[in-house]
């Protein structure tokens, strides 16, 4: 089986260049130039997939991006790529494919029982079945998945790259067929900067299937001379191979360039390359798909589009059938009549309408093609996966029904022609109105969208004629070059063409059997992909799913990965009969991108990992990396979690450093801290604003804690400000919410004070913090610097600028963990010296190095929130127990006058407090509610969630923090924890503040 | 995706921005003789119009400036943009081609 398909001449494929491909473990042979689909088909290969939920068998069904059934998985391992279109896959040496959604194998697949059974699987049968009982969803589960999806994807890492552009230009022209060429010659010719972009490796569109003659010549000579006349002009780029997968606002367009999978072998190029296009004007010439009919049995192997089956003729040249029944309601399939019989095939029409008439019948006729009228084909005769015949019946005039005697008729092959739809995808994505026309029986562009400007020419607003497509696109071309300022723009001349005129079609949406649709065994197809059925469609329109949008997703019709390009037009036409509305009053769904699906490689580009996220690392991080830190993500950066010795975990590293830092030094790298430099003659203005309390008394040098809140009165960041000199200020903030300070400052700054004098710069990455703590910092310090650290020259809460081991320092005597401690910002480029020195200096006070675990425990013993962590945006400065740093009399700030709102004033608010544990060995979880009495099962009592829950060397025991409603009040008594486990856990409700001089002596 | 023109750096794509809602709420001058109900509107109420809208945005991964603009919530037409401080553009929402999609053509 050698290509026995395949005719001894014509096509425009390569036949010196013979291509061994594999599908199914079957060693093929395809020409240059071939998709997977013509190859197989050359090959005698019809059947290619099983359908999604019957497991009915299917067959290539189009020539383009609209097929519906011949998904195939290609390639293995970690190149495979599930539910490629076996239409588009340009065949290359040693290629492989296989079937998807079949078991063992495409022809005979266990699966097929669903097509027996199908009377249990009704539209809406997920819903309907996994709806009740809830508990038996996990066991329906393993067997829905099982079954569910089509191709498999890629365990393995791709190893492919992929490439991403930002482009621009004035004219962005969407298909190369005859309207698109025009379009982009008349538009290339003004001077302005056009991209001609087409899904297939070849120009010509609709032209690549047909036998049409342009200018006395074959149309593929002409399209060859526009494609050399383009491609000459330099601010022309024609790409082909490149898809248009969505139009979004203000002419924005992602196109996707299939680069060099069609070449074989990896080589060096990217796969794929996602296009960013901004576009001054868009013209549309998209083009239109053929219609499928829906009759009986519609979806068997060797049923395809007529137009598919002139195409593969025409461009393949392939003969997919030797004996060829054509259904149509129109004139189009006459042209593939008379091409398949030119090409060595017995062919018959079986025509709906009642008495076709024109230039088409008749020139089909003289050629000996044998038309039957009026009738309309009632059994699809199927046997061992391959179709034998047909059998026809007469139409009645209404169309509804079927009369006298079926006669039979022996084909292979089964073409369909029910008219086109206009690829309004792209128009619809960019909001564009559609309008239903009676009169063309399609949805065709009403108005655009006002932001997107451009013009649409040819099939895609229905201008069926070869003549009209080639002018409106001239038209559409030159419009779009003055619109984008090339005033001299004009058409491209018109080449000579000519053309039968065509007649009218007969519209029955639903074509009947010999017995009523849904009733007996035959199937009414008017979705392939995702197996819809006529009956389905009637079945949601009684349950009540009228909206067509509830329609849609109720028979997933047009949900598959052809977003229904042959099914939509049909389904709400079959609506429309369904219901006895018209079509325009059942209305449309909205086309939603991508055209075709992108690949997540293709949409990720180049952002990858670094690429993707930079790890964000502090000037310190190698001695970290050299400690042997383990990092925790704060934000985008690393920070130390903890620094684990030799066989120690977690717990026990934790445990040993917070012991540490409070016996004699710790060190920590606090460089995170968002830090912002504020200048200016109204910086106290500013802060007095910004934050609760007064500073309208701090002098130079000297440090104050502060807390921002929102216009709510809801805590949001705090930290300490320093006075640096008069109008200059150092503000921190928390390491997460450095970003959002500043854009807070920056917002009221320019918005509601412009005229103050006030200026702020982000100069957390300018300094490098490391923060000694302990009863030895000073003895530390004092050894690296000449200063006076003594109480009173360098007392609590004051800042003082002197060299630390010769680096020129800002050492701020603040402290996180209520210890003496110091923390020493040196400009960044010294960090790992300061680091170094110290722990150098350090090593005789068994100087520690602890990280943010440690950090953590140390301020919750003695009671010191972390915004976010303890707070939510739901916490006022009172619930947190904080009323002393609201001040009253310097008058109005950010939020302040939330306090007195009803709900902000009440006191039985949640408040915070301490927990803590009846087992002193009990850690909670954090998040875990807190509730008044427990009970066997919930509903119970919600009182608040632990916010923070540590072990503490320090204190001897747990200690946890929580907020309770009216939590001051309840200090003393005992309540329930309710844990994951189902467990619970009594707690005794204190002050958050549990390392005191007495607990020390009681641990010690 | 909007192509958006910063009053300070030109058209700029939109991922480059950040939208803050309505514009032109002033922060009262003196919130403690505001009722209740006045405080809540300036703190929690905003409009969300179907139609011309006037909003704050900010030109974040740009130049950081805040700015004003003028945008048919149906259309996402900008019709303009404007500084801080700058008063309210007047806008035609019966504009045949740019204004409110029932009125046009």
């Amino acid at each position: 089986m050698s290509q026995s398909n395949r005719l001894s001449q014509g096509g425009r494929v390569n036949r010196d260049k013979v291509i061994n491909f594999r599908y199914d473990n079957k060693s093929l042979q395809g020409y240059e130039g071939d998709t997977l689909a013509s190859a197989l088909l050359a090959n005698g290969i019809t059947l290619v997939a099983r359908s999604f939920k019957y497991h009915r068998p299917r067959g290539i069904y189009t020539a383009g991006s609209e097929e519906p059934n011949a998904l195939v998985q290609l390639e293995s391992g970690a190149r495979t790529e599930p539910n490629r279109r076996a239409t588009e896959v340009e065949i290359y040496e040693g290629l492989s494919a296989s079937s998807q959604n079949c078991w063992p194998s495409v022809n005979f697949d266990l699966g097929a029982i669903n097509a027996k059974v199908s009377r249990l699987l009704p539209a809406g049968f997920y819903y309907k079945t996994f709806m009740w009982p809830a508990s038996l969803w996990t066991t329906y589960e393993k067997f829905i998945r099982k079954a569910a999806g089509l191709g498999k994807s890629p365990n393995e890492l791709d190893p492919d790259s992929y490439d991403k552009l930002h482009v621009h230009c004035d004219v962005l022209v969407v298909g190369a067929g005859p309207a698109g060429l025009q379009a982009a010659l008349s538009a290339g010719r003004s001077g302005a900067r056009v991209m001609l972009i087409d899904e297939k490796p070849l120009a010509g569109g609709a032209l690549l299937g047909s036998t049409d003659v342009i200018d006395g010549e074959p149309a593929a000579q002409w399209v060859q001379k526009v494609v050399d006349a383009l491609t000459a002009m330099p601010n022309v780029t024609v790409l082909p191979r490149t898809t248009v997968t969505g139009y979004y606002d203000y002419n924005f367009l992602i196109a996707n360039e299939r680069v060099s999978e069609h070449k074989g072998k990896p080589n060096g190029e990217p796969k794929e390359r996602l296009r960013k296009i901004r576009a001054k004007q868009v013209v549309l010439a998209t083009g239109s798909i053929e219609r499928p009919l829906v009759f009986a049995d519609n979806d068997r192997p060797g049923v395809m589009l007529a137009s598919a089956i002139r195409t593969y003729v025409n461009r393949f040249g392939v003969l997919p059938g030797r004996n060829i029944a054509l259904m149509t309601n129109n004139d189009s399939a006459y042209l593939a009549a008379i091409d398949i019989k030119s090409a060595g095939a017995n062919v018959t029409v079986i025509d709906i309408r009642q008495n076709p008439q024109g230039e088409l019948v008749e020139q089909a006729k003289a050629q000996g093609i044998k038309v039957e009228t009026n009738r309309t084909i009632s059994t699809v005769n199927f046997g061992a996966n391959k179709i034998k015949g047909i059998s026809t019946m007469a139409l009645s005039d209404d169309g509804r029904d079927v009369s006298g005697g079926a006669s039979s008729l022996e084909c292979d092959l089964i073409g369909v022609a029910g008219g086109w739809t206009p690829t309004v995808h792209l128009y619809s994505q960019a909001k564009g109105k559609l309008e239903y026309r009676d009169d063309l029986h399609c949805f065709v562009p009403k108005f655009r969208s006002q932001n997107n400007h451009g013009f649409e020419a040819g099939s895609c607003q229905a201008t069926w004629d070869l003549a009209g497509c080639l002018s409106e696109g001239a038209e559409a071309g030159a419009a779009a070059a003055k619109a984008s300022g090339f005033e001299n723009a004009s058409a491209a001349e018109l080449p000579a063409v000519s053309e039968a005129a065509q007649s009218e079609m007969r519209p029955l949406w639903i074509l009947p059997t010999d017995h009523p649709i849904g009733i007996g065994p035959k199937k009414h197809f008017h979705e392939l992909h995702n197996d819809a059925t006529v009956a389905d469609i009637a079945l949601a329109a009684r349950e009540g799913f009228l909206s067509v949008e509830h329609l849609k997703r109720y028979t997933t019709t047009g949900m598959g990965t052809d977003q229904g390009k042959t099914s939509n037009v049909n389904a709400l036409a079959v609506m429309a009969e369904i219901r006895q509305k018209t079509i325009p009053e059942v209305g449309t769904t909205t086309f939603r991108p991508p055209f075709t699906p992108l690949t997540f490689g293709s949409i990720v580009g180049h952002e990858r990992r670094e690429l993707f996220l930079q790890k964000r690392k502090t000037a310190m991080h190698p001695c970290h990396d050299a400690a042997g830190a383990v990092y925790e993500d704060v934000g985008d950066w690393k920070r130390p979690f903890y620094f684990p010795k030799a066989g120690e975990n977690m717990h026990q590293a934790v445990q040993r450093e917070c012991l540490a830092a409070r016996k004699s030094v710790g060190i920590l790298d606090a460089s995170t801290l968002g830090k912002i430099d504020i200048q200016g003659p109204d910086a106290k203005k500013l802060l007095n604003m910004v934050y609760t309390n007064a500073w309208s008394q701090l002098q130079p040098g000297r440090c104050r804690y502060g807390l921002m809140l929102n216009e709510n009165g809801m805590v949001f960041d705090d930290g300490v400000t320093t006075c640096l000199a008069e109008n200059h200020y150092h503000m921190t903030t928390t390491s997460g919410g450095a970003a959002r300070v500043m854009g807070w400052l920056e917002e009221w700054l320019q918005t509601e004070w412009p005229s103050w004098q006030v200026y702020c710069t982000s100069v957390t990455e300018q300094w490098a913090v490391a923060t000694i703590t302990g009863p030895n910092s000073r003895a530390l310090l004092s050894e690296l610097c000449d200063a006076p650290l003594d109480e009173e020259s360098f007392p609590f809460m004051s800042m003082k600028a002197f060299e630390v081991a010769g680096i020129p320092a800002r050492v701020f005597r603040i402290s996180f963990t209520g210890d003496l401690a110091f923390e020493i910002n040196v400009p960044a480029r010294y960090g790992v010296a300061l680091w170094k020195a110290l722990m150098a200096a350090g090593e005789k006070h068994d100087i520690c190095p602890y990280g943010t675990e440690a950090m953590h425990v140390l301020r919750a013993e003695k009671g010191f929130i972390i915004v976010g962590q303890d707070s939510d945006a739901t916490v006022t400065p009172m619930d947190l127990g904080m009323d002393w740093i609201v001040s009253k009399k310097k008058g109005d700030f950010l939020g302040r006058r939330s306090f007195t709102r009803s709900d902000t004033s009440r006191t039985d608010r949640k408040q915070l407090v301490g927990l803590l544990t009846e087992d002193p060995n009990f850690v909670l979880q954090e998040g875990a509610h807190v509730v008044a009495e427990l009970k066997d099962k919930p509903p119970m009592e919600m009182l608040g969630h632990v916010t923070s829950s540590y072990m503490s060397p320090n204190v001897g025991r747990s200690i946890a923090m929580a907020m309770i409603k009216d939590g001051f009040n309840r200090k003393g008594e005992t309540l329930n924890v309710a844990l994951m486990d189902g467990s619970s856990q009594k707690v005794k409700v204190t002050d958050p503040v549990f390392l005191t001089e007495a607990s020390k002596e009681a641990s010690s | 995706m909007f192509l958006i023109k910063c009053p300070w750096c030109g058209e700029r794509d939109q991922s480059e921005f950040h939208a803050h809602g309505e514009a032109h709420i002033v922060r009262p001058e003196n919130p403690d003789q505001l009722s209740e109900e006045e405080w809540g509107d300036y703190v929690f109420f905003r409009k969300n119009p179907k139609g011309l809208h006037y909003e704050r945005w900010v030109h974040s991964h740009g130049c950081r400036r805040w700015f004003n603009a003028a945008r048919n919530t149906i259309t996402d037409h900008i019709y303009a943009t404007y500084k801080p401080g700058e008063p309210k553009p007047e806008i035609d929402v019966n504009d045949p081609i740019h204004g409110n999609p029932e009125n046009q053509r």
